[in-house]
């Protein structure tokens, strides 16, 4: 088999609350809503009106530029609000589930027996299509273009993240129908990165019709673009398209069922969680009766969907992200902290061994969302070089994109690189400066002058 | 505390816009965020970050100067009562007495100076006040002889804060090291306080020579035979006095003992550079060597390479100076050539000109202003093997 590539620049954040691999049932959520604001640089477009009914699978929206991709309604029900904030932007369209879900139906086949055109039209139709991302800039792939590659990492490597050979589990058939169906998109190899440490899965380690990459190592090691500047970097003019393993399965089984099935395993974790573990949800889910009597109510919290680093803040009774398979409840720390900077700081953790929580490396942390600090200047130098494991300069890109120099970003490596892959940075900055912000924006200079 | 927080509440009111105060913005901020590490919270991005902030750094780094700062304090009592002829005479703890007495006034004089003008222009351009200069003014006083008088400091650190820092935007911007400025402002506006033999030892008596060892060491270059020999055995032979630091010079640069136990805290908090550190180390070795093979006059013959790692200000530059992240390079691969380039330049500097017996604050000043181009290359070799792999593919 291929050798082991080992990440070893980064950093392992250790928290308290890692969810249990128990599959608990939660009341069904009554709401369920899609989220453009999920889709970075999408103009969404509605196609559905308050009140209208529709299905699993029927479309709500689309991309104004691009109106071949919908986004598409995960259950069945009713339309109840489209949420708008400042100019009218649209943040969330609601829909009241059914009892009972109803769904769109589509051509079930065998996607090894389907051309190229007749995949992408099926993906294209059923809304499935936004799971798949490309590289560079980390947006919906184009359906017009080929990708050079197509890159799943069957490992998530972040704070608490969640299991992905339990979120596949008994799924192998889904799985294997959407990597054939993924085959067919792209004229080189459909890449799933594997950490034989962590994955131990016979979903993943039986797939066919793949090449398989074997990394190990620390976070960002389970980061697809990691793992794509190590196998098959990106150059100018190339695309490669990137796609999670449970969304592999929704694209399985759109082809294996005829249906729009975005039904999906979620983490609960966080230290505020009493019990943290797994639920059976569906994707764009309320997370009220998810959290009902989960949480323990000592302080003012803060629920994430997705990651500590990465993740969206939302509301007790908000809904998950669309790409997201955890959520995570943390403290939210908006209290002032006397002599803080001064103390030996036991329950503090940093990269930095100024702390004294360097001698228990074991420990695992309840950190709260409090800055621990003001916005500074650049001082420190060498403190993002030491968690990004890519041949990137990271200041020095970041600094091209504040003088939105297009030339220098494009030199420097802007294309290889995601907001996600900068988050460690933004983590460790002693200056506390907004990296991945700054990254997304070099990536919407890009979009706008190379387009 | 709550006492005191619930007063900070109270009164914050009076500093913000439109309030009474409100000149006094950044200054209550400063203090504010001394006392309290502020309540906000991160509002996009990771939503946990990593406890450190510059307070943390900044004050670590203050934390390593001092065993340099206390053995410095040590030093100038010793050094006093040992030209007076009275060392035997005098117990530990007064000639520790002597130096604090002495050093003090000029720490104070640097902070209230440093600090004061930092607050202003922190208060004109409405910003906040940078902790930049907690470092800075502690390394100032330590490398200044004890006899300067205060106003020159005084003036020194004025000019290092505004011509050297604020011009540029303040800390984070600044292209040479600000105690480095202070200093090199120092030397050429009053070279008669900043060099020769009389100012190294406080109130040292007339019959004395305060001569520092890179003093002697440059004598050596005019000497030949026994009058070079002699030399080394009245002034230089007793390295391990140089390596303790009980010898003459700057306040907090003597002991290389004590500025190693800085670098251990640095390198170990990984807040210093070990890179850099390592590197300067090893070019003022190699520049040594390199004067030991060559051999043309006594200077270069006498002194081993590695005693030029000891004596004047050579480890102090090395740890403490060369390391400023902000005057320094940036890229992991350029830390290693500045380091190297700042040790052989200082040497070099030394042993060959001898207007220049202190060569390590202009060698560090010199690298500093090198060290963006430094950098270019680093990036430009990036950009190529970018470049090239895409050549390699095609």
């Amino acid at each position: 088999m291929s050798e082991v590539k080992k990440i070893k620049k980064g950093l392992d954040i250790k928290l308290i609350g890692k969810a249990e691999k128990v599959l608990e049932k939660a009341d069904r959520s009554e709401t369920y809503a899609i989220k453009p604001t999920d889709f970075p640089g999408l103009t969404p477009k509605l196609k559905v009106k308050v009140n209208a009914e529709v299905k699993a699978g029927s479309p709500l929206f689309f991309d104004k530029y691009c109106p071949e991709i919908n986004f598409a309604s995960p259950v069945s029900g009713k339309v109840i609000a489209v949420n708008r904030g400042e100019r009218r932007k649209i943040l969330e369209v609601v829909i009241q589930a059914d009892t009972e879900t109803q769904y769109e139906t589509f051509k079930k086949a065998d996607p090894n027996g389907l051309s190229r055109e007749d995949v992408k039209e099926e993906l294209l139709k059923s809304g499935l299509w936004c799971y798949l991302r490309q590289r560079p800039y980390d947006v919906i792939a184009k359906p017009l273009e080929t990708p050079k590659a197509i890159f799943i990492s069957a490992f998530d490597t972040a704070p608490l993240a969640a299991d992905f050979d339990f979120l596949v589990e008994g799924e192998s058939e889904a799985f294997q129908a959407g990597i054939n169906a993924l085959a067919k998109l792209t004229d080189g190899k459909v890449n799933l990165n594997i950490n034989p440490n962590l994955n131990q899965s016979k979903v993943f380690s039986d797939a066919k019709n793949v090449a398989i990459n074997k990394f190990t190592g620390i976070h960002p090691a389970g980061n697809v673009g990691v793992q794509i500047h190590h196998v098959d970097p990106i150059n100018k003019g190339e695309v490669v398209w990137v796609i999670r393993p449970q969304e592999v399965v929704f694209i399985g089984r759109l082809f294996t069922k005829g249906i729009y099935d975005v039904s999906r395993k979620i983490a609960l974790c966080g230290s505020e969680v009493k019990t943290p573990c797994y639920f059976e949800t569906i994707q764009g889910a309320s997370v009220r009766n998810i959290l009902k009597g989960k949480l323990k109510d000592e302080q003012k919290i803060r629920v994430i969907s997705g990651n500590v680093l990465t993740g969206t803040q939302i509301f007790e009774d908000g809904f998950i992200g669309s790409y997201d398979s955890q959520l995570t409840v943390i403290p939210e720390g908006n209290q002032f902290e006397f002599l803080g900077w001064a103390l030996p700081g036991l329950n503090k953790f940093s990269m930095s061994k100024s702390f004294f929580s360097w001698l228990m490396p074991k420990k695992e942390y309840r950190l709260d969302a409090n800055m621990h600090g003001e916005h500074r200047a650049y001082v420190v130098s060498g403190e993002y070089e030491k968690v990004l494991p890519m041949d990137i300069l990271p200041v020095h890109l970041v600094k091209s994109i504040m003088i939105e120099d297009i030339d220098r970003m494009e030199q420097l490596g802007i294309y290889e690189v995601a907001p996600e892959d900068f988050a460690l940075c933004e983590f460790v900055c002693t200056s506390k400066i907004n990296v991945q912000d700054i990254i997304r924006q070099g990536i919407g200079l890009m979009i706008k002058e190379m387009s | 505390m709550k006492a005191l927080r619930k007063f900070l509440d109270k009164k914050k009111p009076l500093f913000e816009k439109g309030g009474k105060y409100a000149k006094l913005q950044s200054t209550f901020e400063a203090f504010e965020t001394f006392l309290f590490v502020p309540d906000i919270t991160s509002k996009t991005g990771t939503h946990i970050k990593d406890a450190i902030d510059l307070k943390r750094t900044m004050s670590v780094v203050v934390l390593a100067l001092f065993p340099a700062l206390l053995f410095g304090m040590y030093n100038v009592g010793y050094q006093h009562f040992r030209s007076a002829g009275e060392l035997a005479a005098t117990g530990m703890f007064d000639l520790f007495l002597y130096g604090l007495i002495k050093v003090l006034p000029i720490i104070v004089v640097s902070y209230v100076v440093g600090l004061g003008i930092e607050f202003a222009f922190a208060q004109m351009r409405g910003h906040k006040v940078n902790e930049g200069f907690l470092v800075s003014g502690m390394l100032i006083p330590l490398i200044m002889p004890v006899e300067a008088p205060l106003w020159m400091v005084a003036v020194a650190t004025a000019f290092a804060v505004v011509i050297g820092k604020e011009v540029f935007g303040g800390t984070g911007m600044n292209i040479w090291n600000p105690a480095l400025v202070a200093r090199a402002f120092f030397f050429f506006a009053y070279p008669s306080k900043m060099s020769g033999d009389a100012v190294w030892i406080a109130d040292k008596a007339d019959t004395f020579s305060g001569a520092t060892p890179l003093a002697h060491a440059a004598a050596l270059v005019g000497a030949k035979g026994e009058a070079a020999t002699s030399i080394i055995e009245q002034h230089l032979s007793n390295t391990w006095d140089m390596f303790v630091g009980l010898i003459p010079g700057s306040i907090g640069e003597t002991s290389t003992i004590a500025i190693l136990i800085g670098a251990l805290i640095l390198i170990a908090t990984g807040i210093g550079s070990w890179r850099i550190i390592v590197s300067v180390f090893a070019g003022g070795f190699v520049m040594g060597t390199l004067f030991n093979l060559l051999g043309s006059n006594s200077y270069m013959t006498l002194i081993p390479a590695w005693q030029h790692l000891v004596m004047g200000g050579f480890a102090f530059g090395a740890v403490f100076m060369a390391t400023d992240p902000v005057s320094g390079t940036q890229t992991t691969r350029g830390k290693y050539i500045y380091g190297f380039l700042i040790g052989f330049l200082a040497v070099l500097i030394r042993v060959l000109n001898a207007g220049f017996p202190e060569a390590m604050m202009l060698a560090i000043l010199l690298m500093n202003t090198f060290a963006p181009l430094i950098d270019h290359f680093v990036v430009q070799g990036n950009i190529k093997r970018r470049l090239k792999r895409v050549k390699v593919t095609a």
